[in-house]
């Protein structure tokens, strides 16, 4: 059974000055799927989620989301088109309580109007109600319910990993972005993250891309892995493909010396 | 259910302040020096609550709101004075043309962060100011002579308008998108948020409030010149929003109340006023750093006082 193309990039690029720090970048996303993009520091994996975002606008080539051209939009447009994302280094609303950090996300997805907010009509009251229910929802499935009033940047850091995660996922998303969602986590928090991410997607019947360096993690739960090295996508296919890639190896341990130019 | 019981014991309070002022000025006890103070500390809460929306709230650093009461100001007295109308319709007519100068102003400026935004808005409340002194219609610099219709009713029904409107919008996922905003604004991109609009909101929803200060203001003197709306009222103004601690409307609140008494008690003192007025704020930020409340309300503190060993959610 062939599932549907939802993310389809076709030989984006972005060049800062004459830097061209992404080129030529192909993916093409199935629904449903878990893929993984690694590649060495700097080979531009962050600077890919910010062309898939909107944050920056590719110089060159298209970007397709269920069939529809979305570069050039803003970044909250992309969001409300269905892609959400984390951020490598967490950016969460620090003096905002836990819940409230939610609800942000799930902001967009709520009507009742600034008029209703401020008059306090009935649409406010129902408003307010359904995004607290359903931000509620999004903290248990993280388990983090109990630290709802708590100030996000109180959390400890493994919490606030989590919470970035429900936030990006009370948005609404069909595609979420991990941008190295277990960076700083020990094995076993590491662990617990796989599994519920792998949870989440059944539930929300998500696909994801997911950035990261701990080459397990990568290996152990991805269908299909992209890597990219200095701006080029070197190699795709399924872990086992890329474990075995000469050229993979090569970008991540260096080339083979060859005794005639020892 | 709580919400709503804060909000009535809000309201029983704001009645029963107004109650006792009006009836001390109706019988005569209370002198027109008192009256008149009382009024002055109303205008300054609603010009504090409006910048605490814009830069408390939502972050942006403008320090251009005297040019917003300045518009209030004078539009107001255009409506009463050059075309008869009544006193509350210019109220009306004053936020509203000063809103439309705050979305004229945000739209372009608001693209800015930081100090940037900051002389921005400087730049353009000196230029309404220099609108002013050189339109003959107005008076120009000698400026326009306006009839004393300002009452303790107007301004305390003003006021409270003003912080039922701000806190009900700071309460509501609006005011949420808000806070993201200040907190973090990539993140609340990616969250799906339309920073601008945000942005340009609450920018507009201050200068509304602002010029709704100014008809108060215009209409408590018996004229207005350019020239008390310059940077230095737009200090004064900053200074009631950062003493009382960013991000608190109570603090604004406190800040302009305590501020007003200050600076109107000194007025007997003309040689070590600003002396004074300045070690005030100098003390204040000695000891409270993050301002008199630092970011929690009143409210916070009802909460604390319940629950005294477990309400260390807003904790430093």
């Amino acid at each position: 059974m062939e599932s549907k193309t939802i993310l389809e990039v076709k030989n984006a690029g972005i060049q800062f000055g004459g830097l061209k720090a992404v080129q030529n970048l192909n993916l093409k996303l199935n629904q449903g799927e878990l893929v993984g993009l690694i590649g060495p520091n700097g080979a531009g994996k962050t600077t890919s989620f910010n062309l898939l975002t909107g944050v920056y606008v590719p110089t060159e080539g298209d970007i397709l989301f269920n069939g529809e051209r979305i570069n050039g939009l803003a970044p909250f447009k992309v969001t409300r088109k269905g892609i959400s994302r984390t951020f490598q280094n967490i950016r969460l609303f620090n003096e905002l309580s836990v819940l409230d950090n939610v609800k942000v996300a799930y902001h967009s997805l709520a009507t009742h109007t600034m008029l209703s907010s401020i008059l306090r009509l009935p649409s406010h009251y129902k408003g307010e109600k359904e995004m607290e229910e359903k931000s509620l929802e999004f903290l248990e499935i993280f388990k983090l319910e109990k630290y709802k009033d708590e100030l996000a940047k109180n959390l400890p850091y493994g919490q606030q990993r989590r919470l970035e995660i429900a936030r990006a996922l009370a948005a609404g998303p069909q595609l979420l972005l991990l941008d190295e969602p277990a960076a700083g986590m020990n094995p076993q928090e590491t662990h617990d993250l796989m599994n519920l991410i792998g949870f989440v997607r059944e539930k929300f019947d998500l696909t994801i891309l997911l950035i990261e360096h701990d080459m397990n993690l990568v290996m152990g739960v991805c269908e299909r892995i992209y890597v990219l090295d200095h701006g080029q996508l070197l190699a795709e296919g399924s872990p086992e493909e890329i474990r075995n890639h000469p050229k993979v190896i090569e970008a991540y341990l260096g080339e083979e010396v060859h005794d005639d130019n020892a | 259910m709580k919400k709503s019981k804060q909000f009535w014991l809000f309201i029983i309070a704001a009645v029963l302040v107004y109650t006792v002022v009006q009836v001390l000025i109706a019988n005569g006890s209370m002198n027109q020096f008192y009256s008149n103070t009382l009024i002055f500390v109303a205008i300054n809460i609603i010009l504090a609550v409006s910048l605490h929306l814009v830069i408390g709230i939502t972050g942006q650093f403008s320090i251009g709101h005297a040019g917003f009461l300045a518009v209030g100001a004078y539009v107001s007295a255009i409506v009463t004075m050059k075309l008869d109308l009544p006193f509350f319709l210019a109220i009306i007519v004053g936020g509203f043309v000063a809103a439309l100068a705050g979305l004229i102003v945000g739209i372009p400026s608001l693209r800015l962060k930081g100090d940037y935004l900051a002389i921005a808005t400087l730049g353009f409340a000196e230029i309404i100011r220099i609108v002013f002194l050189n339109i003959d219609y107005v008076g120009g610099a000698a400026g326009m002579q306006v009839s004393h219709l300002t009452t303790w009713t107007y301004a305390f029904v003003c006021l409270v308008i003003t912080i039922i409107v701000i806190v009900n919008f700071t309460n509501s996922r609006h005011g949420i998108a808000a806070i993201s905003v200040r907190e973090n604004e990539i993140a609340s991109d990616a969250m799906g948020i339309n920073t601008t609009y945000y942005k340009v909101a609450a920018f507009a929803i201050g200068s509304f409030f602002a010029g709704v200060a100014g008809a108060l203001y215009s209409h408590n003197f018996y004229i207005i010149q350019p020239g008390q709306f310059g940077f230095l009222k737009s200090f004064d103004i900053l200074i009631f929003v950062v003493l009382g601690g960013l991000g608190s409307l109570s603090g604004a609140v406190l800040s302009a109340i305590l501020l007003t008494v200050v600076s109107t008690y000194l007025q007997g003192y003309p040689e070590t006023r600003m002396i004074i007025y300045s070690l005030v704020l100098i003390l204040v930020m000695l000891y409270r750093p993050k301002g008199l409340m630092g970011t929690m309300e009143i409210t916070d503190y009802f909460k604390l006082w319940r629950t005294p060993k477990g309400g260390g959610q807003h904790g430093k």
